[in-house]
């Protein structure tokens, strides 16, 4: 199980970074969607992978690290939130710009 | 009520700020009431946290009443107590300055600057890793909304970058919080401190790579070399009062760099002891002659301050290279100066574009100024104070950071610190003349200011003189600081020992 999680983590990851670094404002926040997965799916990995433990510690020696999953919560949350401003935020610079590239202007013009 | 006096400084800008956004569609009148007397308030809270810090002891408050390392705390110390203080004392300016028609561009400015402040002060106190990313998200989302304030072209482009950049910084924090957090099983920093000292010899590369990943993370907040280009564009194009907010931002990073440091990887931590300090040297140089020739460059007045901020950290960083309680010492007196003149300049900018009509803040020939006189007066006490002339603060924070310098590392620091100087003296100098002296003939024009502005930049600018009068026991104070910095356990052990108060 370990390696199949570390190998879509990491996939994830590098989808993520790849669109991130594309030129226009959509690829861009499909990336950061993505990389915010792969950070959430990671965080809930960082207490060790436990499978059918309960996260309560009741005097059993199998339980799973509830703290991660305390985060996890949050990083979710948070990033969602974030996707959300970002989205809008390329939708006014599309509008305002006029187009969707990310430094608001297309390549092929010159310098100014 | 002073038991809890450790949380008002993110209670009171979340509680303000909430009224101020839930009634948005009231009178501007009103607004601007609370939130100058929401920060006037933050600045009395201030300095009854710096009273009590003072004496050395380091006092911390368990949210929820859950102890620690359990619980989330907020821990009070004198680094804390003269950060908060710094902020305070900035956004006092920047609100009332934002008072004479600034925060009627868009909607909801009083409401967004408090949380903005509630997401700086949190990130200042707070004693707990996942925590302090927290903090930092909210000061980031409010200053993404702060940023693109009023609209406009630029604005909205140099959002783009400041967004996703920080999005991608902010992914990269959870993971390198996520390595530590795998590696040592605590996320409360001083808890992660002790438990480095018995860390097993097989996960110190994780701890490594954990910990350098962070360094990362605050050098983009910062604008450390590498990671500084978001920042001109997007201090030029925000709003004056919040770019003059934003000058304290940078120093987060630098808090954070100083605080996760300082107290995890202190010389405790064995083979991991101080594993930022070469990268924050070289790098922190290199910034400084980087943004020296950016100062030169520029050829807009507020493009020219947003390198300024680029140089103050790179000195600022060359301070936490340098790693001695001395230099750390320095590093904050000019971190005060810095923070608070950087300001200044930025409200100071905005006044002198409102009267030069078209030509803005470019250093082109424009209309004589209305009031130039005394605009000009106040622009040679803000040059002189940032450029580090004597005989206002910069000259002391400059001169206290290169007696700290080792003999190995003086050769470096002192040419590379009095070149920037230098450059600095020279483009401000240029465009001191182009602004005041260069204008076409014919009648000065351009809207009167209001008194709000002239209180806002002239209170600001007056640290300056202020930080030289009082700079004994301001230094007497930094350098506490500096040896509480040093000496980590006073803090590890109040914040793990049973004796502390909650609510």
């Amino acid at each position: 199980m370990e390696s199949l999680y570390a190998i879509t983590t990491g996939v994830l990851t590098a989808c993520g970074l790849y669109l991130t670094l594309r030129g226009r404002t959509f690829p861009v926040v499909v990336g950061l969607t993505l990389l915010s997965y792969a950070v959430n799916l990671f965080l809930f990995s960082m207490g060790g992978l436990t499978t059918g433990g309960a996260a309560i510690i009741d005097g059993q020696s199998h339980f799973a690290d509830p703290l991660p999953q305390a985060l996890v919560l949050t990083a979710i949350v948070i990033g969602f939130a974030m996707t959300a401003f970002v989205v809008i935020l390329a939708m006014r610079a599309r509008s305002e710009l006029g187009n969707d590239h990310v430094d608001g202007r297309k390549r092929e013009e010159p310098h100014r | 009520m002073m038991q809890h006096l450790i949380v008002l400084p993110v209670v009171l800008p979340l509680v303000v700020g909430l009224i101020l956004l839930r009634s948005r569609h009231g009178a501007m009148r009103t607004h601007r009431t609370v939130g100058v007397a929401a920060t006037a308030l933050l600045v009395v809270v201030a300095m009854l946290m710096l009273a009590r810090a003072a004496g050395g002891e380091v006092t911390y408050y368990a949210l929820g009443g859950w102890q620690p390392p359990f619980g989330i705390v907020l821990v009070l110390d004198r680094l804390s107590a003269l950060m908060i203080m710094v902020t305070s004392l900035l956004a006092l300016g920047c609100v009332i300055f934002a008072c004479a028609g600034d925060d009627e561009r868009g909607s909801n400015f009083h409401g967004l600057f408090q949380l903005q402040l509630m997401g700086i002060n949190g990130a200042f106190l707070t004693g707990d890793l996942f925590n302090l990313f927290v903090f930092f998200e909210v000061l980031l989302l409010a200053s993404y909304a702060l940023l693109i304030h009023g609209g406009g072209k630029s604005r909205i482009q140099s959002a783009v970058h400041y967004v996703v950049l920080n999005l991608v910084g902010s992914s990269l924090f959870l993971i390198s919080v996520g390595v530590l957090y795998g590696a040592t099983g605590t996320l409360n920093m001083a808890d992660m401190a002790v438990r480095l000292t018995e860390l097993p010899a097989e996960r110190a590369g994780l701890v490594t790579a954990g910990g350098l990943m962070l360094l990362v993370v605050f050098g983009l907040k910062a604008a450390i070399l590498p990671l500084y280009f978001w920042l001109p564009r997007a201090y030029a194009a925000a709003p004056a009062p919040v770019a003059a907010l934003f000058a304290i931002m940078t120093k987060v990073g630098i808090y954070a760099i100083l605080r996760v440091y300082t107290l995890i990887f202190g010389e405790q931590a064995g083979v991991l002891e101080a594993l930022e300090r070469p990268w924050v040297w070289w790098l922190s140089l290199a910034t400084m002659v980087v943004a020296g020739i950016g100062v030169l460059a520029a050829r807009d007045l507020r493009l020219m301050v947003a390198y300024l901020v680029v140089v103050s950290v790179g000195t600022l960083l060359a301070g936490i290279g340098m790693g001695s309680p001395e230099a750390v010492s320095a590093l904050l007196f000019y971190l005060v100066h810095s923070t608070l003149i950087t300001g200044a300049l930025f409200l100071l900018a905005e006044m002198i574009g409102l009267q030069r009509g078209k030509a803005g803040t470019r250093l082109v020939k424009g209309r004589p100024l209305r009031d130039g006189r005394l605009l000009a007066g106040l622009f040679f006490v803000g040059a002189i104070a940032v450029a580090g002339l004597p005989p206002l603060s910069g000259a002391i924070g400059k001169a206290l950071l290169m007696d700290a310098a080792a003999p190995w590392q003086q050769p470096w620091l002192w040419p590379i610190l009095l070149g920037t100087g230098l450059a600095t003296l020279v483009a401000l100098s240029r465009a001191g003349s182009t602004l005041f002296w260069r204008s076409h003939d014919g009648e000065p024009s351009g809207e009167a200011l209001s008194r709000s502005r002239w209180l806002g930049v002239g209170g600001l600018l007056a640290a300056s003189p202020l930080l030289v009068a009082l700079a004994g026991p301001v230094s007497d104070y930094t350098r506490a600081t500096a040896d509480q910095l040093a000496d980590p356990d006073v803090l590890v052990r109040a914040v793990l020992s049973d004796a502390g108060e909650s609510p």
